[in-house]
């Protein structure tokens, strides 16, 4: 009972996707402990960012039905809220309030005047002009080199608590060392479930209902009198604080931020293929395809590297297998997915589920 | 139509310029930035034209025209490296001898391409706004890794034919000669364009089409043929516009379509989605608005086309010349 309602009675509905979740739950939990490692925990902490960055996507594309380039600006500046206020007001635990503080606050005006703006005439207009907007940030954000630090970012300290230097005690627990990194893994852990189980109660809410009113019919939601302008825009700022929040666990992670590691365009591509290979609609379909997905960029990449290599009598089929061009098959991957499993992954498991 | 002709956004261009003239304060230099933000015009209105026909005709937005531009720019390297002793000998006649095949091929193949593309990435989701979207972006995204495959990930120089690189001087202004060039084939498609458009039968189609869609269609005119047409010309224009995007920025990179692709949106929607007069405007002000901006205040170069935009859709939000009835 507890647990519907902590998942907002919006249960897995399939057994197969209950497993997974619990699997990646787990994983996710005890990753220090299972895979040991420095790779590893870095790949553990991506999944658990990228897993509330799609999902607060997937608020806005797969629930409300409008698509945003504009995703990656506000993951951006909720990480260079957090690397700018360290770099200047010193390593501090004010510092990181001060900076969360402040790029939420930027988040929620640039996405509200975004979507006032283009929402109130055409839904499509909001595709067009996040994309423009967006690369027109992420310009900017590398010419105030004085502030962002331009094309090299910042490299900033935090708090020693949660700094790999500072060390809970000598003997290692179960083979892991209880260091400040282990600490800084599972605030972020935390931070993630907390953000997720939020936005299931947000899209289960009759707020989220109105949304896929909204979804599946404009004209009609218009009709019956809710005021669709008002619940695009409000979905468009909520779905952007998420990513703020987002954008702050990464650059808490790496004690480093640049324009590369939270701004660029290929951070967009990434997050659009995994919600729609993961689920449109369904916040689960972000856990399983974020967690599938960079498990599969950082380990995959090394397979495509043998099938190169042991293609390399043929050149061109060693040159389509060569890790640079994953993105490749990701890409035919995600076009056969908009074509025959509009709801990927978590609403094909659901619909064999309920057959 | 003629005598309600709505001259208002015409005058934008000019004013502009004018304003430009005061706060650059030198004629030359303002010469030397208005020919290059024309010519930059031009072939952003090359481009951006397909994209809007095919938009206001079959409501298609197409986030992968972008794939076109760089197939087209990446062909005329090879066409133009595989005749490099006549693009670079000192003839103007012989230079055209390996430019022109070069473009050609190029929108030859880009047609190509997007007669295909039609067919098999846009065809499948008519009608569904959110899927089209979804699915052009993948085709941008296997287009540019396919290119990575083919050309190489790297920049590779596109440079000029040797008699159209350099500079003449006009009224004390230095002004590069292919910029006149691009100048000349922008007016050459524009012209071709607006008499196709309003003094042929397809061209009346074509506007029926894009003004009433279901209207033509209960005429009896199969628009969805027209619409491969115009989809195929559209793919071919954007090849041509690469071509001479990639010879004016003197090199080409894989991403050369997701950088276009963000000018041609803020220049549609200035525009007015669907109008093709009006793309001619938004590129012009766009063209004019980047090449001063980069002058004036480099470091907000991109965002002044946005202000720009903005400040067009709040005195006109369906951009310069709405298409009546979308």
């Amino acid at each position: 009972m507890m647990l519907k309602r902590l998942l907002s009675d919006d249960t897995p509905r399939s057994r197969v996707l209950a497993a997974l979740l619990i699997a990646v739950v787990l994983g996710l939990a005890f990753a220090p402990f299972i895979f040991p490692g420095v790779k590893a925990l870095s790949v553990a902490a991506k999944v658990l960012v990228f897993i509330v960055l799609v999902a607060s996507f997937d608020l806005l594309l797969g629930y409300t039905g409008i698509v945003s380039f504009a995703h990656t600006m506000f993951f951006g500046i909720g990480a260079y809220g957090i690397a700018i206020s360290a770099t200047r007001l010193g390593a501090g635990w004010e510092a990181m309030a001060v900076g969360l503080g402040a790029s939420l606050a930027v988040s929620l005006v640039l996405s509200f005047a975004v979507g006032l703006f283009s929402l109130r005439v055409r839904a499509i207009f909001f595709a067009m002009i996040t994309l423009a907007v967006a690369s027109a940030f992420q310009t900017l954000a590398s010419q105030l080199s004085d502030f962002t630090g331009g094309e090299d970012g910042l490299t900033f300290k935090l708090p020693e608590l949660i700094s790999p230097s500072f060390e809970f005690s000598e003997e290692p627990f179960l083979g892991v060392s209880l260091d400040g990194r282990l600490l800084c893994y599972y605030m972020l852990f935390v931070a993630a479930v907390v953000l997720v189980l939020a936005l299931l109660r947000i899209v289960n809410s009759p707020f989220g209902r109105v949304l896929q009113a909204i979804r599946e019919n404009e004209f009609r939601a218009e009709a019956i009198g809710y005021r669709v302008v008002v619940y695009r825009t409000t979905a468009a700022v909520l779905s952007a604080l998420f990513a703020t929040l987002a954008g702050a666990m990464l650059a808490i992670w790496l004690r480093y931020n640049g324009p590369d590691t939270s701004l660029s365009f290929e951070i967009m591509v990434d997050v659009l293929l995994i919600v729609v290979i993961g689920g449109m609609g369904t916040v689960y379909g972000s856990v399983v395809g974020a967690t599938l997905f960079v498990v599969a960029q950082s380990y995959l990449q090394d397979l495509l590297k043998l099938g190169s290599a042991a293609a390399s009598d043929l050149p061109w089929l060693s040159v389509l297998l060569s890790p640079d061009r994953w993105l490749l098959w990701v890409g035919v991957l995600y076009v056969l997915s908009v074509y025959y499993f509009p709801t990927g992954v978590v609403g094909r498991l659901r619909t064999r589920a309920s057959r | 139509m003629k005598f309600d002709f709505d001259w208002k956004p015409l005058l934008l261009v000019p004013g502009l310029a004018l304003i430009a003239l005061v706060f650059t304060g030198s004629f030359s230099t303002w010469l030397t930035l208005t020919i290059a933000g024309l010519a930059m015009g031009m072939i952003i209105f090359i481009i951006a034209s397909g994209l809007t026909l095919v938009f206001g005709l079959m409501d298609v937005l197409n986030f992968g025209h972008g794939v076109f531009i760089a197939f087209g720019a990446y062909l005329a390297t090879t066409v133009l490296g595989g005749m490099s002793d006549w693009a670079t000998t000192d003839s103007l006649a012989r230079n055209l001898m390996a430019l022109v095949p070069a473009l050609l091929i190029a929108m030859l193949a880009a047609g190509a391409l997007g007669v295909l593309f039609e067919r098999f990435i846009v065809r499948p989701v008519y009608g569904q706004h959110l899927k089209q979207i979804l699915i052009t972006v993948g085709g941008v995204i296997i287009g540019e890794e396919l290119i990575k495959v083919i050309w190489g990930p790297a920049q590779l120089p596109l440079l000029p034919p040797t008699a159209m690189s350099g500079t003449v001087f006009w009224l004390g202004a230095p002004i590069e000669k292919y910029r006149l060039f691009a100048v000349a084939v922008g007016i050459v498609v524009f012209a071709g364009l607006a008499w196709t458009l309003s003094r042929t039968k397809v061209g009346l189609l074509i506007r029926a089409g894009v003004q009433d869609r279901e209207m033509v269609e209960s005429l009896g005119y199969r628009i969805r043929r027209l619409f491969i047409g115009i989809f195929a010309i559209g793919s071919a224009l954007a090849g041509l516009g690469g071509v001479m995007w990639g010879l004016f920025q003197q090199s080409v990179v894989p991403q050369i379509g997701a950088q276009v692709n963000v000018l041609l949106f803020i220049v549609i929607i200035i525009g007015g989605l669907g109008s093709t007069g009006g793309a001619l405007i938004g590129a012009l002000l766009v063209g004019l608005m980047a090449n001063y901006s980069g002058f004036l205040l480099p470091k907000l170069a991109l965002f002044s086309n946005i202000l720009l935009m903005v400040g067009i859709l709040l005195w006109r939000p369906q951009g310069v010349y709405p298409v009546s009835s979308r």
